[in-house]
């Protein structure tokens, strides 16, 4: 499978972080690659819920994500699916993804490991021995382009 | 189209998952051209062996052969990585600032959260 993985460190508990993944005023105010707080959110947060996002971007672009909760375990994990209903990438028109959280407790307060899989295929479902963001680390030298490295 | 396209970007995906294949493609990168003969020869696997996997990348785009008498030449065809490596950058710009902002939101919640709880324990103290 495809995927995009990011890592970060939150200096919060567990369960603050989870909040602002599972209610609709968290993801409201940070959902969106913009400084632009989201038009509108909605979550129902149980297994077969929907989730909704309406956000602008600051290219004047109106964007509707949305998706189906596939799991949801407090305050640790939270799988759903992803596709644009309108607006973000109109070539995945008609695709669906699929995106997952993962807390765990540091020190200092969560490390979350978000992973987008986007291009899901069967076939290669089992080759996880490095993920892509470090197989492109080595690829991308190929075009000098540093796409798919974390900062 | 949409869904052509697609499914392009699977098989470029699905080609790249392979480290033999990616050795390939590094080794290409490194020369001009290749004959399969002087493709294979760093490999530990059989020619056949290697056959597949140039066929893998064919399909995907990857790389192109062509013949010149006896000898098939390989050569990168850099579009369709290209095209799979601004996926994941168009998502990084996507999702990088999101989370950034995620942090932040739940950074401030903890404060508001610390600060409540300090003067719930200030207030029992001083009702004692």
């Amino acid at each position: 499978m495809t995927s995009l993985t990011l890592v970060r460190r939150i200096a919060a508990r567990p369960s603050i972080v989870f909040e602002a993944l599972t209610t609709a005023d968290g993801i409201a105010a940070w959902w969106g690659p913009d400084d632009l707080p989201a038009a509108d959110a909605e979550i129902d947060p149980r297994v077969g819920g929907a989730f909704r996002v309406h956000f602008r971007t600051q290219d004047g672009g109106d964007h509707e994500a949305r998706g189906e909760i596939l799991e949801i375990d407090a305050p640790d994990r939270l799988v759903m699916t992803w596709f644009w209903a309108f607006g973000g990438e109109p070539a995945e028109h008609g695709r669906i993804s699929q995106i997952a959280f993962d807390l765990r407790p540091v020190p200092e307060g969560v490390e979350i490991t978000f992973t987008h899989s986007g291009l899901a295929n069967a076939e290669s479902a089992a080759s996880h021995e490095y993920g892509w963001t470090g197989a492109f680390n080595k690829l991308d030298r190929i075009f000098g382009n540093d796409a798919g490295r974390e900062p | 189209m949409v869904n052509y396209q697609a499914t392009d970007l699977d098989r470029v995906f699905s080609a790249l998952v392979d480290p033999t294949r990616r050795a390939i493609l590094a080794r290409l990168e490194a020369e001009e051209s290749l004959s399969i003969g002087a493709l294979a020869q760093p490999f530990a696997i059989k020619l056949p062996a290697v056959m597949k996997h140039l066929d893998v990348l064919g399909d995907a785009g990857l790389i192109t052969r062509s013949k010149h008498g006896r000898t098939v030449e390989v050569r990168l065809a850099p579009a369709p990585l290209r095209e799979a490596v601004d996926w994941l950058a168009r998502y990084q710009r996507f999702w990088s600032p999101a989370l950034d902002r995620l942090a932040a939101y739940a950074e401030a919640k903890e404060a508001e959260v610390r600060e409540a709880e300090a003067t719930a324990t200030r207030d029992k103290d001083a009702s004692e």
